[in-house]
């Protein structure tokens, strides 16, 4: 048999799932023994380019409350052309199109290399993708010259039947009417006056319902909303012509920034007009909302903006009211199935933390950047819009995933408005057979994820993933159990758990939480001798595990120090939503070293990595640093590098740009790319997220030659880390 | 002159022992010294006190054509002269149609020839002789034919006693004359139609029989009374004429306390030397009684008429603008009067003495100088504040908004784009007209380019803002629905400089827009309309650019939209008449109350272009414009093709006004009296500041005075009105007027000082004030009490002894009750049933912002005669008297009162006279909408034109030309502007008003 290891990156490839165990505890009991729960990181649209879709209708289980899609696991009687479903158990006839089924005549999805499948369903009229700009326009002059080209140069990359539409904003909101001749028309609302839906219609729209074209194709036409290649030029000159907020902003104050009322115009407007249709709102925004509903700081430059220890002592005025306005917004947003990407670009924070809800809620982006005039939005911004194999978006919409599992529990529905290829979830799930009621040993555990949802290329699909995992009774199988044990998998679902925690909860208490977990961990898997901790060890498949937990206690999804508010939301939102490989470079980030002693090689993440003669090369997702030695940093001032004679020192000097252009090709979003060296500022990119096991305090007492850098910090190694862990772990009294 | 007495000719040939036909309200018998129901409907006179003595009626009628079937039924005039006793004559003979009320129509009287409303008393050029004098003035022409019955025999005395004995004044001279009493009993004159009167004024309804009148059957008949010449009565043409013949072509120096200007009719030339210039400031009499008794006992309205912003003549100085830099204009320590020549300096220059509140003050440093021989500073002539009655002083930051200096005005315009003005091609007419107009906003003198700020706004439901700021390719159009609580979309952009934008290139963005705003819109079904939001809009932009300015707004139809400010038809013609007629007048109170306040708070100034084709409540839509220096057109059923030109004058007179922003005015008296009343186009957030947004050179502020104190004929009254405000150009600017007046404990000096034009204005202005808050009739009523009383003050106080009988009349006051008589019976108060609301409140409006020339005008319209004129002369002919009796059958007039203009063309004009004007054969040919005259090159064509065209250009209104032919429909138009003769809608001929007035002085006097 393959090993786990194999097993993993099969099912991984496949079905693009990953469980944190991969044998299932048979009970409650057994399955909270374990700790890490039992949980699965899913990725719904894993790209697959080997699998073509069918073009036909999924079978569904008759029964009423089950409605399991036929699949590979399912018992099928050929000869009766029956098939039993795995979940409820219910016997299903074949529908009449089935009636060649044989044993040799299978249709796809009851074969195996089928556990995942996509069904092209065709019901009724596609609607076309709807893209709604809303842009602020409290820009600096060459900021939103920057967002304007890349606006303009979006449009380039819609299809040409999507509905485009463009909302700005400022003191006031702007609702662009795209269609009119000569004169660019646009519809005004105050900035400080939430408006209903109803009065967005009346005051916009004045209702007009959609004219019904061609035989019963609705071509949806509203005035806001036009197909690109209908409006592409007029767009262009309008996007081109957008001034910046006419509003003088007096000294001392903040431009008056209605981005609340801005998104509520939005929303509203992509409610009356478009329903549960795949659309996406992109949310552009260079500063924090200043005034109306959802404002985050007041006008008052003297009043800065709430900081993490404002919100910790309970001193942030708007964070609650504006927050729950976001929220109430982004659940409005979410029932109709529309999506909102945020993309954010200012030095000083812009208010994400208020306002991620309403891209965690609805499956958009969060980008965050220092100004729009960077590669780093831009390429970002492109990116957005990047097609696959296919020449298709990266993108769906309105997607609904469906879980159905056998032998724990119901089904359950999750909306995900928008989902790229590499969104991944993850899926807790519980045991709920009692400890005196396990399930019957030899079972298989089976569960379906259904994903409907509309394609880029405007077609609903449906993709169903149904994978099965065996039962084992944690008593007798603890081996078999331990050996199952998804390392990487499970730090990501638990870094998932703390970070959803952390939303709530006082960073100690998670952290504190956090470490219980981990301990009990190996007090449950490790081996020792009670009370010694020289003697702890921790079989292959968990040993690991313990790092990643160090590394997450000092990233920046579990610590708010040195980051705001405003980041901590953007590097959360990303983590929960990546998948599992970017979310361990986020927990613990890669480390290349690149010298003339070798081909570049991957490094501990550690301060004795960090060499006068090396480059380094530092991923951390959101960041790409590179880092010159002491040395190499030296030589390169002296300009070795132009001269012919040193051209391998130039060649090493290229090899790590070259590295990370190819990382900086395909992350989503672009990571701010850092080049620096020894002495630099920027150092401290890497300097805080290294292993400090070399610090000013226990430098000189080791009396020993010099490696690598020192860390000025008072954080525990992971050496200091590690004994702790394994003194707790084999106390008897913890 | 050293007459001051006018003793009119009375126009009966007996003295009359009573009074008929005019008190329809005398039921309460002659105890009453008041005129009760004055103008009412017709009633029968019911208790006299006394029944002794006869009435001597005179009923002349002059039969005319049924105002609807044009039917002449008898041209010539009857006189009647009817004896009857007291108790009978007081009978009205209704004059009006069917519905009157029972009891009255069952007391028609006696009027064989049944009265009609067109009729007027033509009294026979007979009558009693009076005495000539050789003081009188020579317009009155001599009666003809002196009767023998003139003794006043056996009149009732039953009013008060004479207080005290008259005031000896110079010696009364003028012709005294008895007065023999009213015409017939009011079968014209004064009753105002009834309530509910529908039926065509003036039907001859029932044959009057003399003696049926209720509880006094059997009326005398008197001898037959003969006419009354019209030219014997006190003419204002005359008296135009005269004072131009005196004093047209004059400089008048203003260096005199106290001395009366010339008429306002009159051409002259003024020289400020230390008095501020007529032209700027007219007061209802330029002497002063010295205490409130004696003002109490005359009733002369102490009021001055303020124009702050007149126009100068071009061969005046304009006004010097004084600047003291950093600390301001020099002002009085105690009552903050500004540095004028009144301040009398004193101690060798170091301190000066306050002419208004006698407060002596240090003068500052940098303005000491040196005094001459005569107590008079050495630099006397080169300070303008020193020697001047008018100047300016440039403002400091003290005097400006949040002491920040003023931005330049904006002018925002604002264009109602629904259905109506869609269709009717006016909305074209505007845009198109605005792209030149914009390139002749007014600009400070000197100044190369206007720095007035355009924006443009279009609205129907909902308002769109246009943004052509030059930077971009193409305007764009900003929609603003939320009109419930309104906002400006944008300001930089919004409100631009015209000049950068026409001359930007390659396409003028602002041509560009004002071309293309009619294209957006022309297939539009929109109806409905907002108005409040359109001016909130309006205040907000001037509030987000941080300036004064004024709003055009073209709108067409009532504000029916849901929005605030939303209006509902609340016309009711049967109010009228009723005590509730003055509903009609009172805007809606709320929002439009607060909209007002914001306005002038801001310095916002809305003018009102309406196109109402039905009713619209001006009253509450003219609100915000009459309290905030605005002027309200009205183009009833606009056409472009017959009133686009009128209209465009309009706008362009407008756009072009000398102006100034966001002004408070303050009127500073000497001790002794205070303003205590101020009228006019503006808003009074207290009882002294009067706030106005703007203030432009036609509007003109009517300030009534109170005595506090005695004051002192030696030292007289002063006066001074400073205007704080800021120019076209964004200058705050201190605009001072100072006016010194005598004092006098002598009445006839005062009523020697009257200035009858001041006085109608004034007289024009509270009455239409008062019409808001009292039924017409008591206002009326009021109007005649006072001025009988005025006169009745006169007669006993100055006038030398003479026959009760003889009215006489102050000779700066003859033609007052010619103008009073009138002022009854314009739209606002004549209270008709058949006149629009809109437009009685439109009038009732405007009057309230009148000079004094416009109010003279309007009272008293120029009928000029253009069939007999001397081609080749410059000059104007003379001026008519306002009569039907000085049209003739084949001539040729033109009337105009300043807001309407006629051609009236008699019914036998020569064929060649139609041909040099109108290049038609014959009238027959003339087409009824023509509203221009055809250029033809002839003398008399080219003549008239530039008379019309003069008259145009002279007037604050432009005026649409109407042409009308004798006998036509439409002549009814022209025929309510002949005021001498008995009202269209209503009210007495001049004849008859006087007769009426001259028997309330006896009544006083009695």
């Amino acid at each position: 048999m393959a090993t786990y290891q194999e097993f993993i990156q099969q099912n991984e490839d496949r079905d693009g799932v990953r469980f944190s165990w991969n044998l299932w505890p048979s009970s409650r009991l057994e399955a909270t023994r374990l700790v890490v729960p039992v949980s699965c990181l899913f990725t719904p649209l894993k790209e697959r380019p080997d699998l073509p879709p069918v073009q036909y209708e999924p079978v569904l289980c008759s029964r009423a409350n089950c409605k399991a899609v036929l699949n590979p696991l399912c018992q099928v009687d050929f000869r009766a052309k029956i098939w039993a479903c795995n979940f409820c158990f219910q016997r299903n006839p074949f529908p009449p199109s089935y009636a060649g089924i044989s044993e040799v005549n299978q249709p796809a999805e009851l074969m195996p290399q089928f556990s995942t499948i996509e069904y092209i369903v065709q019901r009724g009229p596609t609607p076309p993708l709807i893209f709604l700009y809303v842009v602020d326009t409290c820009l600096e002059e060459e900021d939103l010259q920057a967002l304007k080209e890349s606006l303009q140069m979006s449009l380039s990359l819609l299809p040409p039947n999507a509905l485009v539409g463009l909302i700005t904003f400022g003191r006031m909101v702007q609702v662009h009417e795209l269609s009119c001749e000569g004169i660019a028309k646009s519809y005004v609302f105050r900035g400080t006056k939430d408006l209903s839906s109803k009065q967005i219609q009346v005051g916009g729209d004045k209702g007009r319902p959609p004219q019904p074209e061609n035989a019963g194709v609705f071509v949806f036409i509203t005035r806001f909303l036009q197909p690109v290649h209908r409006v592409d030029m007029n767009l262009t000159d309008l996007l081109g012509e957008l001034q910046r907020d006419p509003w003088p902003v007096p000294q001392g104050k903040r431009p008056l920034r209605s981005t609340g009322v801005a998104l509520s115009v939005a929303v509203g407007l992509l409610e009356g007009t478009f329903p549960n249709t795949g659309a996406r709102v992109m949310l552009f925004i260079g500063g924090p909302p200043t005034q109306g509903p959802g404002m985050v700081v007041g006008d008052e430059l003297k009043t800065p903006i709430r900081s993490w220890h404002d919100i910790q002592k309970d001193n942030a005025r708007h964070l609650k009211k504006a927050t729950k306005y976001y929220e109430a917004m982004a659940n409005r947003s979410a029932v109709n199935g529309h999506c909102i990407d945020i993309y954010a670009c200012a030095l000083d924070q812009t208010g994400l933390l208020e306002m991620k809800c309403l891209s965690n809620l609805t499956g958009g982006h969060i980008v965050m950047g220092d100004s729009f005039n960077t590669s780093l939005f831009k390429q970002t911004f492109q990116r957005v819009f990047s097609k696959d194999y296919n020449g298709d978006f990266r993108m769906a919409f309105g997607g609904v995933l469906e879980v159905k599992e056998m032998g724990i529990g119901g089904t359950s529905q999750w909306k995900v408005c928008g989902i790229n290829p590499s969104t991944t979830l993850a899926l807790y799930f519980e045991v709920v057979n009692q400890h005196n009621a396990p399930v019957p040993q030899g079972g298989r555990g089976v569960i379906q994820f259904v994903t409907q949802y509309q394609h880029s290329n405007t077609q609903r699909r449906i993709r169903v993933t149904t994978i099965a995992r065996n039962w084992a009774d944690a008593q007798s199988q603890i081996q078999h159990i331990e050996s199952s044990f998804d390392q990487e998998a499970s730090a990501v679902l638990m870094a998932r758990l703390g970070v959803f925690r952390a939303e709530s909860e006082e960073g100690p208490d998670v952290l504190r939480w956090l470490d219980r977990q981990l301990i009990r961990l190996c007090q449950k898997f490790g081996q020792f001798n009670k009370d010694d901790p020289t003697s702890f060890k921790l079989s292959e498949s968990l040993s690991l595990y313990p790092q990643f937990m160090f590394h997450l206690r000092r990233s920046p999804f579990l610590q708010v120090f040195n980051n705001s508010p405003d980041e901590s939301s953007y590097y959360r939102h990303h983590f929960v939503r990546q998948d599992l490989t970017q979310s361990l470079i986020m927990i613990q980030p890669i480390l290349y070293s690149y010298s003339f002693h070798g081909p570049p090689e991957p490094v501990l993440l550690d301060s004795s990595s960090i060499l006068p003669d090396r480059i380094l090369l530092m991923d951390t997702f959101f960041q790409l640093v590179i880092y010159h030695g002491e040395t190499i940093a030296q030589w390169r001032k002296a300009g070795y590098q132009e001269m012919a004679e040193y051209e391998n020192f130039k060649q090493l000097l290229l090899a790590p740009l070259d590295d990370a252009q190819e990382i900086l090709q395909t992350r989503f979003p672009m990571p701010r790319y850092i080049d620096t060296e020894h002495g630099g500022s920027q150092a401290r990119f890497l300097l805080s997220k290294v292993n400090p096991s070399q610090t000013h305090n226990n430098l000189y007492a080791w009396g020993q030659v010099l490696r690598g850098a020192p860390i000025l910090t008072d954080d525990v190694s992971l050496q200091v880390f590690m004994d702790h862990l394994k003194k707790l772990a084999v106390s008897s009294s913890a | 002159m050293s007459q001051q007495g006018y003793v009119a000719a009375p126009p009966y040939s007996q003295a009359q022992p009573g009074m008929g036909g005019y008190q329809g309200g005398f039921g309460t018998g002659l105890a009453q010294p008041l005129h009760g129901h004055y103008g009412g409907p017709p009633q029968a006179f019911t208790a006299p006190t006394t029944g002794k003595g006869l009435l001597l009626f005179i009923s002349v009628v002059r039969m005319r054509q049924g105002l609807e079937q044009l039917q002449q039924v008898c041209t010539h005039q009857i006189v009647l002269l009817h004896f009857t006793s007291y108790r009978n004559c007081l009978a009205s003979g209704p004059m009006q149609s069917p519905p009157l009320p029972a009891s009255s129509v069952a007391q028609q009287p006696f009027q064989t020839p049944p009265p009609s409303a067109m009729g007027q008393p033509q009294m026979p050029p007979v009558l009693q002789s009076p005495h000539m004098s050789p003081h009188m003035s020579p317009q009155m022409s001599p009666p003809q034919s002196p009767p023998a019955n003139m003794q006043m025999a056996g009149q009732p005395m039953s009013g008060p006693p004479m207080s005290g004995p008259p005031i000896a004044g110079p010696p009364m001279t003028g012709m005294g004359r008895p007065f023999p009493g009213p015409p017939a009993p009011g079968a014209r004159g004064f009753q105002q139609p009834g309530p509910g009167v529908v039926g065509p004024p003036g039907y001859p309804q029932q044959a009057g029989m003399p003696g049926a009148f209720p509880g006094a059957p059997g009326g005398l008949a008197g001898p037959p009374q003969k006419k009354l010449d019209p030219d014997s009565i006190p003419s204002i043409t005359q008296v135009i004429e005269d004072d131009q013949g005196k004093q047209g072509g004059t400089v008048y120096k203003t260096n005199v306390r106290g001395q009366v200007p010339p008429l306002v009719t009159t051409d002259f030339t003024v020289q400020d030397q230390g008095n501020a210039s007529p032209r700027f400031i007219r007061c209802t009499t330029y002497s002063l009684p010295c205490t409130a008794d004696l003002a109490k006992q005359c009733q002369v309205p102490l009021a001055s008429i303020i124009k702050p912003f007149a126009s100068l003549q071009k061969n005046e100085t304009p006004l010097y603008v004084v600047n003291h830099g950093e600390t301001g204009p020099i002002r009085c320590n105690r009552c903050k009067a500004y540095m004028c020549p009144y301040m009398q300096f004193i101690d060798g220059g170091r301190r000066y003495q306050c002419g208004f509140c006698n407060c002596v003050n240090e003068v500052p440093v940098f303005y000491f100088q040196h005094l001459d021989h005569m107590g008079q500073r050495v630099d006397f002539y080169e300070r303008p504040e020193l020697s001047l009655g008018s100047y300016e002083f440039v403002a400091t930051l003290d005097y400006c908004k949040n002491n920040k200096p003023p931005n330049p005005p904006a002018y925002i315009f604002m264009i109602d784009v629904s259905y109506n003005n869609i269709k009717s091609g006016l909305v074209k007419l505007i845009c198109d007209e605005l792209k030149t107009l914009l390139e002749n906003l007014p600009s400070e003198e000197g100044m190369e380019s206007s720095a007035i700020k355009v924006g443009f706004v279009t609205y129907n439901k909902v308002l769109h803002f246009y943004n052509v700021k030059s930077a971009l390719a193409q305007p764009q159009m900003m929609v603003v629905s939320d009109t419930a609580e309104m906002f400006v979309p944008l300001l930089d952009g919004f409100l631009n400089n015209v000049t950068c934008q026409l001359s930007h290139d390659p396409v003028p963005l602002l041509s560009s827009l004002l071309d293309q705003i009619p294209d957006m819109f022309a297939d539009t079904n929109e109806s409905e309309t907002v108005f409040v939001p359109v001016i909130q809009a309006g205040v907000e932009a001037f509030k987000a650019a941080e300036c004064s300015g004024k709003l055009f707004i073209f709108h067409s139809s009532m504000p029916t939209a849901e929005a605030p400010g939303k209006l509902k038809n609340r016309d009711d013609k049967k109010l009228v008449n009723t005590e509730k007629e003055k509903t009609l007048f009172q805007p809606q109170k709320g929002v439009y109350e607060q909209l007002s306040k914001d306005c002038v708070a801001q310095g916002c100034c809305v003018d009102l272009f309406l196109f109402p084709s039905q009713y619209m409540d001006i009253a509450t839509m003219a609100d915000v414009p009459s309290h905030t220096g605005g002027s309200v057109y009205k183009y009833n059923n606009f056409q472009v093709e017959t009133d686009g030109e009128h209209f465009l004058r309009d706008l362009r007179k407008d756009v072009r006004k000398s102006i100034g922003f966001d002004a408070i005015m303050r009127v500073r008296t000497s001790t002794g009296f205070r303003a205590t009343e101020f009228f006019g186009a503006i808003h009074m957030n207290n009882t002294t500041d009067v706030e106005m947004a703007a203030v432009d050179c036609d509007k003109a502020i009517t300030v009534e005075f109170k005595h506090d104190d005695a004051l002192s004929e030696e030292t007289g009254a002063l006066m001074q009105c400073a205007l704080l405000y800021t120019t076209i150009n964004g200058q705050r600017r201190l605009r001072i007027h100072n006016l010194s007046l005598n004092c006098s404990l002598q009445l006839s000096e005062l009523f020697k000082s009257c200035e009858t034009d001041s006085l109608i204005n004034f007289f024009s202005k509270s009455a239409c004030r008062a019409i808001l808050n009292q039924p017409l009739k008591n206002v009326r009523e009021i109007l005649v009490n006072q001025t009988a009383h005025m006169l009745a003050c006169y007669r006993k106080n100055c006038a030398s002894p003479s026959a009760a009988s003889q009215l006489i009349l102050p000779d700066a006051m003859k033609v007052f009750p010619v103008y009073v008589n009138s002022l009854m019976k314009t739209a606002p108060l004549v209270g008709s049933t058949e006149l629009s609301t809109d437009d009685r409140a439109h009038q009732r409006l405007a009057i309230m912002g009148m000079g004094v020339e416009d109010t003279q005008l309007l009272l008293y319209p120029r009928l000029t005669p253009l069939h007999n004129m001397d081609v080749s002369s410059e000059a104007l002919p003379a001026p008519v008297r306002c009569s039907e009796e000085r049209l003739t059958d084949s001539g040729m007039f033109l009337l105009e009162n300043g807001h309407s203009m006629f051609l009236w063309l008699g019914q036998a004009s020569p064929p060649d006279l139609i041909q040099s004007i109108f290049n038609l054969p014959s009238l027959a040919h003339l087409q009824g909408n023509m509203c221009a005259l055809p250029e033809l090159d002839n003398p008399l064509s080219i003549k008239v034109r530039s008379i019309i065209n003069g008259l145009i250009e002279k007037r604050p209104n432009s005026m649409k030309l109407q042409i009308v032919r004798q006998k036509d429909k439409p002549e009814m138009l022209f025929r309510q502007f002949l005021v001498e003769d008995k009202g269209l809608h209503g009210g007495a001929s001049y004849m008859d008003f006087l007769c009426y007035v001259h028997r309330e002085i006896r009544q006083l006097l009695t």
